[in-house]
């Protein structure tokens, strides 16, 4: 489904992705873990089609098409969807336009017909239940004036409504409170499908606890310097990142 | 100036029932007086200094010639948004159209007057406060007032709430092209009264010509007056308007401007803080292509103790359009505990656009709350990648995040079905008519 060769990306004149490979097929979970400043958010940004970041070098595939060839809006066409980090607020919009527009964009893309703003509340009505968020959201503005859950919820419901291929969960951990993060991870494991994969990045293992990864890559100055499956969560939990940034410097 | 179209002479060949034998001519022979003494303003004066009136000047907008009207209630009806309750004046090429207008009972003794009825029922109201209010020295407040032949007298007397706002509709079509109008409003809210008022510019066709608007608003002690403008006239045309209100104690003014419309537009909001704890909001909302250039001056003068003012304006510029925003708020020294805030946005949408912005305080009492915040800006990159990542297309995403800037604005208009006209105005201009 997608698949990462070599791939180097500045932010200006810092190289921040160092040489980076990784495939990922449907169905599967993987994590990837690091330190701040690893890169891995700006992994998940750079598949995206974040503009900030220049690719300087590799490939990324999806579906076997040149992802990087792709604006940011197509590859959401596509099929692939990032949880932000930091939702946006965009006062003015309201959810209910905002994720109608998208839904509407999406399916366009796909040849299918546009839902008019009926059919839309309906489909609504089931993708609420998915995060357990009530319909008053949907007046209020995109992300504006919710607290830090609330604004990780919507996206997880964005997620639910706009129903990616590969989803990309950038740190959705960060910020949240048990309960708001069980919520979230429920979310996400229920909208797992065969044919559908996700990607999580975070620092924490906690997250994993909920939605289980089938593997696990950790990234340290722009590199995956280990891949394992689940146990290695479970060992950096234990033991921090350390020691696989010392055997990292000794690669470098 | 001797190069310039001569007004004076102009004055003098208009025909002025009664001349030299009561106040309001006499009022008028000093207004074109005062004119004569100041003439345009050049970008030299302070307070023009970035918007010339020179397409004005140089030509002579003649008053346009009393005509009977084609307009049918049809031709009206995008302007009077949907509200059949409303107290509605319509006013053709600067003439009241009886046919087009609807104003029926009013609340209690509260009295809505042309100024040919007023001058007849309401002569002491009119002699007593007209012109008063308005900035006399003010060139184009001299030349309304000269050439001024008809408008509006609102009367609310004390504690007399009107439940339904009163709308007057100023509609330019073809038949005054080339020519200008004087309209001229005077509101007077008796202590404890209550009253909105909708002014609307707007043209059929496409029509170049001069509106030239004065209003008055008198909010007495208690009293509350909901102001709102919207400026829509003709891309050709040319506008300027000036708004003074004076406020009692405990009073509360709240004015606001929506302009899109002329390519030569000035609008003053002006108001003098008279009594304690008087409540003044000004906001206003400007959008701008093309060649398009708007003015907008607010001047709010804390004259009185313990009152406070706020302020928001926004403006979005395509084209090559000019906006100019300079917001004054002025304390004098008898003015404590005055609270004043003041933001002033503008997004530019192309390289061409410009605009200059410029707050200007004067605090002369030391014991006062007084901020201003002024951003110029592009969209936000950060919320275009988000709607992209959503599927949302780069023009698309831009469009709507257009649209928010100025939805966020609007949501300080109170009177709702105004709200919705105006938002479904600017989501038809920026979204190509889609629904919200």
């Amino acid at each position: 489904m997608l698949k990462i060769t070599d791939l180097t990306a500045n932010v200006g004149d810092k190289q921040i992705l160092r040489g980076i490979s990784l495939s990922v097929n449907p169905g599967e979970v993987h994590a990837i873990m690091g330190p701040n400043g690893s890169g891995k958010s700006t992994l998940a940004q750079v598949v995206a089609g974040h503009p900030g970041y220049q690719v300087t070098g590799g490939t990324v595939e999806f579906e076997g098409q040149d992802l990087l060839a792709m604006d940011a809006e197509v590859r959401a066409q596509a099929g692939i969807f990032l949880a932000f980090q930091y939702p946006v607020e965009i006062p003015g919009v309201s959810n209910a336009y905002f994720l109608r527009a998208a839904y509407n964009e999406i399916r366009k893309a796909r040849g299918e017909e546009e839902a008019d703003p009926m059919e839309f509340l309906d489909i609504m009505e089931q993708r609420l239940k998915i995060v357990e968020m009530d319909d008053a959201m949907l007046q209020r503005s995109v992300n504006a004036g919710f607290s830090g859950g609330e604004k990780k919820r919507n996206e997880i419901l964005q997620m639910a409504v706009l129903e990616p291929k590969l989803a990309i969960l950038d740190e959705t951990d960060s910020g949240l409170d048990i309960d708001a993060l069980r919520l979230v991870a429920e979310g996400v494991n229920k909208l797992k499908r065969p044919d559908r994969a996700t990607i999580v990045v975070t620092h924490y293992q906690r997250l994993l606890n909920y939605i289980v990864p089938d593997f696990v890559h950790v990234l340290a100055q722009g590199r995956i310097v280990r891949s394992g499956g689940r146990e290695l969560a479970l060992e950096l939990e234990e033991r921090g990142y350390d020691w696989l940034l010392e055997s990292a410097e000794a690669v470098a | 100036m001797s190069s310039r179209p001569d007004y004076r002479e102009l004055f003098d060949a208009t025909p002025r029932a009664g001349a030299g034998k009561d106040w309001l001519p006499q009022l008028k022979i000093s207004a074109i007086e005062q004119f004569e003494a100041v003439g345009f303003p050049t970008t030299r004066d302070e307070d023009w200094h970035f918007t010339s009136v020179t397409p004005i000047a140089e030509r002579l907008f003649k008053p346009a010639r009393p005509h009977a009207t084609t307009l049918t209630a049809s031709d009206i009806a995008p302007f009077t948004y949907g509200q059949a309750k409303w107290h509605l004046l319509v006013f053709v090429n600067g003439r009241f159209e009886p046919s087009l207008s609807s104003f029926a009972q009013l609340d209690a003794d509260a009295r809505v007057m042309t100024f040919a009825e007023a001058l007849k029922e309401a002569p002491e109201l009119l002699a007593e406060r007209l012109g008063t209010l308005a900035p006399k020295a003010h060139a184009f407040t001299a030349l309304n007032t000269a050439f001024l032949s008809d408008g509006v007298v609102i009367h609310v007397p004390k504690d007399v709430v009107l439940d339904e706002p009163v709308h007057i509709l100023y509609v330019t079509d073809a038949q005054a092209a080339n020519a200008s109008t004087h309209p001229r409003t005077l509101l007077v809210a008796e202590r404890g009264a209550s009253v909105t008022l909708v002014e609307s510019f707007a043209a059929v066709g496409t029509p170049a010509y001069f509106t030239n608007h004065v209003a008055e608003v008198m909010v007495g002690d208690g009293a509350r007056v909901d102001h709102y403008k919207v400026q829509r006239e003709s891309g050709s045309a040319f506008h300027v308007g000036t708004t003074q209100a004076t406020q009692g104690r405990d009073s509360i003014y709240h004015s606001f401007s929506f302009a899109t419309g002329a390519q030569l537009s000035r609008t003053n909001v002006y108001s003098r803080l008279l009594g304690e704890n008087a409540e003044v909001r000004l906001n206003g909302l400007y959008a701008l292509e093309e060649a398009q250039h708007a003015d907008h001056q607010t001047f709010v003068e804390h004259i009185a103790p313990a009152c406070s003012s706020r302020e928001v304006y926004k403006g979005m510029l395509d084209g090559t359009s000019h906006g100019v925003f300079n917001g004054k708020v002025f304390v004098h020294p008898e003015a404590q505990k005055t609270d004043g805030k003041q933001t002033n946005k503008a997004l530019l949408l192309s390289e061409g656009a410009r605009v200059d912005s410029k707050p200007q305080l004067e605090i002369f009492a030391d014991d006062v709350k007084c901020t201003h915040g002024a951003t110029v800006g592009r969209l936000d990159e950060t919320a275009l990648f988000y709607m992209k990542s959503r599927g949302i297309g780069g023009e698309r995403a831009r469009a709507l995040l257009t649209y928010a800037f100025a939805a966020e604005v609007l949501e300080l208009i109170e009177l709702e079905p105004l709200k919705i006209a105006l938002e479904a105005s600017l989501f038809a201009r920026f979204m190509q008519a889609e629904q919200v």
